[in-house]
């Protein structure tokens, strides 16, 4: 890689010094109380909403020169969102970047966490589009502010009821609300609920960041994360019952590929990085490759 | 604790109560006490502070003056102002039910019918989803509504049905104190008999107390034991409401009973 090359007229990470001092405290007071949403003066950034701006003001707040930098868009480190938020950082701080998870101590993240476990050196940073779970049940933010404030969550499971009621089961598959360290109920951005139980003693830290919204969140290492659930129908993961036909994984989660305009599709490993990785493993042991095709 | 003096004590005491709304009036100088089991109607043309008094008790408003005593579930009778905010939404939840004149209002038109009885239940704990159900399907037919109709949302539902799916919501959590703000208002003549005489087996069945704010006379003197008549914020009369419907002593309820059509 070419020296850092740190475009003069930005100050590092784009955002200036103040800011990111707010931001920072937004973010420490958020690691202070689980999953509880601090309010911050987000800023405006360089790309529309609901390209990760939350997500990119916690990152540019959390960067040092150090750092190494992973950015997923839908577990792929190669789509556009990942590729244009991995080039912002690369032209404003001069970081190194990386699509290795072992390697990368910041991850910005949209709609996945890594299959490979994370460990304490590392940071998951999500982009939020919704950070409050009782959004679409409680219009009034004066209302859901105190119901969160009196643990009020019986229309949580309200929702769940019309899940069941409706399909049989409950059939939330994503942003799946949990309950961090028995106190808040939070919404884990839109991963799949596949992704909910890695949230759960997980050793890296995870920040929230909603930029529209304004709203940033917090689980620190090694707290607990409960999914809701009924005694009767208790939460499941979900993932679809087959083996990635590049990597043959039988355990991560699949994105599903149409080849053509005759219903042929395929199922892939949806982290780029996972399936890499074991390609490159089973190449280097000598073993055949899986060449499962559905 | 003494338990039978405790019975004959009042479950709820309003001292004085009054409302100012800057210059005018909402209601002033109200007091009154209610029994276990007793139920009292609030007659008044509108404008007259009836819901502005409902408001006050409910404390979906602060008052000016006065107070509002309850004996609560562990038999010590409490001021209200005196209660947190989370104490208050967990009564308001649990032992109180509050049936407003538009049933959108109390209801989540949004969810089903089933998932609005059961919601209340949630709220205190309740996740076993066999059990809410058969909670919520067991007050579907005490309201007289078809339990086929569990999963549909109220939006599909008549008037009247969404009135008693309403109440059903209230009731399940088997609150002792319900206030309703014209629970018949809006509905048709046969759908409003329905509905009294639903309310008037429930209140002697579940042994509730209730304040039932009302226009209509014939709604009062239906469900009620007492009858508090109210004028420019201000009660001009109360008493037994045979008594005091029979023989109006107050110059204002003697127009009021003599403006009901007589059949």
């Amino acid at each position: 890689m070419n020296a850092p090359q740190n475009v003069p007229t930005y100050n590092f990470a784009y955002l200036d010094e103040q800011t990111k001092r707010m931001i920072r405290r937004a973010i420490l007071k958020a690691v202070a109380i689980p999953g509880y949403q601090v309010p911050f003066a987000s800023r405006e950034m360089p790309m529309p909403y609901g390209w990760g701006t939350g997500g990119v003001q916690v990152t540019a707040s959390i960067l040092g020169p150090h750092d190494v930098l992973k950015v997923i868009d839908q577990g792929a480190d190669d789509t556009t969102n990942a590729v244009s938020i991995r080039k912002f950082f690369q032209k404003t701080a001069g970081v190194k970047t990386t699509t290795r998870t072992r390697e990368a101590t910041v991850i910005q993240t949209r709609h996945r966490i890594p299959e490979t476990p994370l460990t304490e050196n590392q940071i998951l940073v999500f982009q939020v589009p919704i950070p409050d779970p009782l959004r679409y049940l409680e219009p009034r933010e004066t209302e859901t502010r105190r119901m969160h404030a009196l643990a009020e969550y019986g229309l949580m499971h309200v929702k769940l009821y019309e899940d069941i009621a409706r399909h049989g089961q409950i059939a939330t598959t994503y942003a799946y609300p949990v309950k961090v360290d028995g106190r808040y109920v939070m919404d884990p951005s839109p991963t799949p609920k596949f992704d909910n139980p890695k949230m759960d003693d997980c050793a890296a830290l995870q920040l929230f960041g909603a930029g529209r919204e304004k709203r940033i969140y917090a689980i620190p290492p090694h707290t607990r994360v409960v999914s809701l659930d009924f005694d009767d129908h208790p939460f499941e993961r979900y993932r679809y019952d087959g083996t990635c036909a590049l990597c043959g994984a039988k355990d991560s989660y699949l994105d599903e590929i149409v080849t053509d305009d005759r219903g042929s599709r395929m199922f892939v490993c949806s982290d780029t990085d996972y399936c890499e990785g074991r390609r490159s493993d089973s190449e280097k042991a000598g073993a055949p490759q899986a060449e499962a095709r559905t | 604790m003494n338990i039978a003096v405790n019975e004959s004590e009042p479950l709820l005491i309003v001292e004085g109560l009054t409302k100012f709304f800057g210059r005018q009036i909402g209601c002033r100088d109200v007091s009154f006490s209610l029994h276990e089991g007793e139920v009292m109607a609030v007659v008044g043309e509108s404008g007259s502070g009836k819901t502005t008094l409902l408001r006050l008790l409910s404390m979906q408003a602060e008052a000016d003056a006065g107070r509002v005593l309850y004996r609560m579930r562990d038999g010590v009778t409490r001021d209200l102002a005196t209660l947190g905010e989370a104490e208050l939404r967990f009564l308001a939840r649990t032992d109180w039910g509050f049936v407003h004149q538009d049933p959108a209002l109390g209801l989540r038109m949004a969810v089903s019918g089933g998932a609005n009885v059961g919601e209340r239940l949630m709220a205190v704990g309740w996740r076993h989803y066999g059990n809410i159900r058969e909670a919520a399907t067991d007050w579907l037919s005490r309201v007289e509504i078809d339990t086929g109709r569990i999963d549909d949302r109220p939006t599909t539902y008549s008037g009247g049905m969404r009135q008693r799916l309403q109440i059903a919501r209230n009731l399940v959590t088997q609150p002792r104190l319900v206030l309703m703000d014209e629970p018949t208002g809006g509905l048709d003549v046969s759908v409003q008999a329905r509905l009294l005489d639903l309310l008037r087996n429930l209140v002697a069945v579940l042994k509730l107390s209730a304040v039932i704010v009302t226009h209509d006379l014939a709604v009062a003197r239906l469900l009620s034991h007492r009858i508090m008549v109210m004028k420019g914020g201000e009660v001009i009369e109360s008493g037994l409401t045979d008594q005091v419907l029979d023989d109006p002593r107050a110059p204002y309820t003697q127009l009021l009973v003599a403006s009901i059509l007589q059949p």
